[in-house]
């Protein structure tokens, strides 16, 4: 279960072991609800979510304040949000991999949909993907969570036209020669404008993308390049 | 640029192309002295290999000049004289590293198609569909070489390029067949199969110690090179009843290492082989696995059945009863071409073989599309063709 890290509160270990079973109880639920590929099964997985996003997050969904849907917690929370996972193992060093990771600015090197990824200070960057007809969606987001080295987790601002979280973990594999990189991302679901965006944004099929992004991201750190192609008759 | 493209079934045009240019660092962009239609090629050329598109350029044997190299490729200088592998290798990846360079995980850009019908895919290659990266190929005036830092071989100009063209694929492809029968002296082995890479294969196998290799085809020209070219005892199938006829050469025992060197478009005069062509021209079945079947029954007790020859897909009336019984290890898979290719060049060197022997059509680029059909129709007792691009 690679999100226990996402949970982790160095300072209170009753918090860690009260989001431990949270993460725990909610994936299993909804596991449950979303293999059961029926009407209740989804209600069920859905009612698990806002447990899985305080575990993973240490905040209640929609409390806190008085913003509406434009709140990341809220458009997560319901049925809407939509959770990708991924995971890659390359052959570099973890400190190495996770170093390029954290300088956000890199994100865009090998995640397609990203233009550019600006770091504003105090665990706040700005956001630029590639929107409808090219235009630029743009939104801001903010570290929740960092374990150095180990773990980074992250939430879109309140008001942001995106509504997105997510975290990546770094664990040793291959006693410690290959570094295993796991992607937890969850965004809210096609419906109204911020769906619309996002189906743009992020394709049709989230997990090939994020798929593809890690497969780069090997690339690169593996080989210092991704391959490309070109074909004779029209390159 | 002339280059040999693909546009459809039996359906291949020496076309004009844009020049290829350095895409990424490590590129090298290569002026192709000699290429070869590989076996292989055949298969791409009868429409068995899915996600080919018009127009791509064909071609994964090839050697030449280096002529322009990536920022980051401090290995190769301009003037250079290299043969590139066809399997297209990162170097630094977990199964480059295991010299498992057939397998490289990042060197295939569109990995995610080979994955969806093999699970994980296999390293890119050169002109051998987008399901494989859809990298033009040799068969043309000008290559861009991937990664051109780790693949291309340096070749002294002591040898001619006839004698090193086949480095970039077919020789260790036959060496690393041999190789997989984990051959001990005294051993047998047959090989199914007397085409280019059936002939390394043979030669390969008594290089590494084999002391009899039969060989089995049913051309007279292919059963004769491999008789008297590369010492081989030789089955032709159309006479012989071959289980039989091994059976009785190995005093009842069976070889001790089968390699299949034919691969899934066998032909065959059982009724087995009517069975597979029956159901692969319906879309039944997706190879036809004579030779290989045969091979398994054959194989003595505990020994080793290796598989250079291509398989695509599922196949049909599989013995795997026959490999259980008898404990056989199957090995198989693309050349891990690094591997194999400076030991090789050793060899070619010391004078031990001189793959040249093979060559049996020497042509210029404009002759492809004749000389595929040739080729696939075994005409003209065609076994090799060589184009020199130059001479175009």
């Amino acid at each position: 279960m690679p999100d226990h890290a996402l949970a982790l509160d160095m300072s209170d270990s009753a918090a860690e072991l009260e989001r431990w079973a949270g993460v725990a109880i909610s994936t299993a639920v909804m596991a449950y609800g979303l293999s059961r590929r029926s009407v209740p099964g989804v209600v069920l997985a859905a009612a698990a979510a806002p447990l899985a996003y305080r575990s993973l997050t240490g905040e209640w969904p929609g409390l806190g304040n008085g913003l509406a849907h434009a709140d990341t917690r809220v458009a997560l929370s319901r049925s809407r949000g939509i959770h990708v996972r991924e995971t890659v193992r390359l052959e570099r060093p973890r400190a190495e991999v996770y170093a390029f990771w954290r300088r956000l600015e890199n994100l865009p090197q090998f995640m397609e949909h990203l233009q550019s990824v600006t770091e504003l200070g105090g665990g706040r960057s700005q956001w630029v993907a590639t929107g409808p007809a090219d235009a630029p969606v743009t939104w801001d987001a903010e570290i929740v969570n960092e374990i150095e080295g180990e773990v980074i987790a992250w939430k879109s601002i309140a008001g942001s036209d995106i509504a997105t979280a997510g975290s990546v973990r770094f664990s040793p594999a291959r006693q410690g020669r290959s570094t295993q990189v796991s992607v937890h991302l969850q965004y809210a679901a096609p419906g109204g404008r911020v769906g619309r965006l996002l189906a743009l944004v992020f394709g049709r099929d989230p997990a090939h993308m994020v798929r593809e992004d890690l497969r780069r991201l090997k690339q690169l750190l593996e080989a210092g390049e991704i391959p490309r192609a070109t074909r004779g008759a029209d390159a | 640029m002339k280059a040999v493209c693909y546009y459809g079934k039996e359906d291949i045009r020496v076309e004009t192309v844009p020049d290829p240019a350095i895409l990424n660092p490590r590129d090298a962009i290569i002026r192709v002295t000699a290429t070869a239609i590989c076996g292989s090629d055949l298969h791409i050329y009868g429409g068995y290999i899915p996600t080919m598109e018009k127009g791509d350029v064909l071609g994964h044997e090839f050697m030449g000049e280096v002529v322009e190299v990536g920022r980051e490729n401090t290995k190769l200088k301009l003037g250079d004289r290299v043969v590139v592998p066809f399997t297209i290798a990162c170097g630094h990846c977990y199964f480059c590293k295991e010299q498992l360079w057939s397998l490289c995980d990042n060197s295939n850009p569109n990995a995610w198609m080979a994955e969806q019908v093999y699970g994980y895919s296999g390293s890119g290659l050169f002109g051998y569909s987008h399901m494989y990266g859809g990298y033009p190929g040799g068969q043309a005036e000008y290559a861009r070489v991937p990664f051109a830092d780790v693949g291309p071989l340096r070749v002294p100009d002591s040898l001619t390029d006839e004698q090193v063209l086949f480095l970039s694929d077919i020789f260790p492809t036959g060496y690393m067949a041999a190789e997989n029968c984990q051959i001990t002296p005294g051993d047998t082995v047959a090989v199914w199969g007397c085409g280019p890479v059936g002939q390394f294969a043979i030669q390969s196998a008594f290089l590494l110690g084999a002391e009899r290799v039969i060989a089995i085809d049913r051309f007279p020209e292919r059963l004769s090179l491999a008789a008297s070219f590369s010492k081989a005892e030789v089955l032709d199938y159309e006479s012989v009843d071959v289980p039989d006829a091994l059976r009785e050469m190995t005093g009842g025992q069976g070889p001790d290492a089968c390699i299949d060197a034919v691969g899934l478009e066998s032909h065959g005069t059982t009724l087995d082989a009517w069975y597979d062509r029956a159901k692969t021209s319906l879309y039944l079945a997706t190879d036809r696995p004579h030779a290989l079947r045969q091979a398994i029954g054959a194989c003595r007790k505990g020994g080793t059945v290796s598989i250079p020859g291509v398989y695509g897909g599922w196949l049909d009336k599989f013995p795997l009863g026959a490999a259980f019984a008898k404990g056989l290890t199957l090995k198989m898979g693309q050349t891990h071409m690094h591997r194999y290719m400076p030991r090789l060049l050793q060899h070619i060197e010391r004078g031990d073989i001189d793959p040249s022997f093979i060559i049996t059509h020497r042509v210029t680029l404009d002759d492809a599309p004749e000389m595929y059909r040739t080729f696939r129709e075994k005409e003209d007792a065609c076994v090799k063709v060589v184009m020199r691009p130059a001479a175009a």
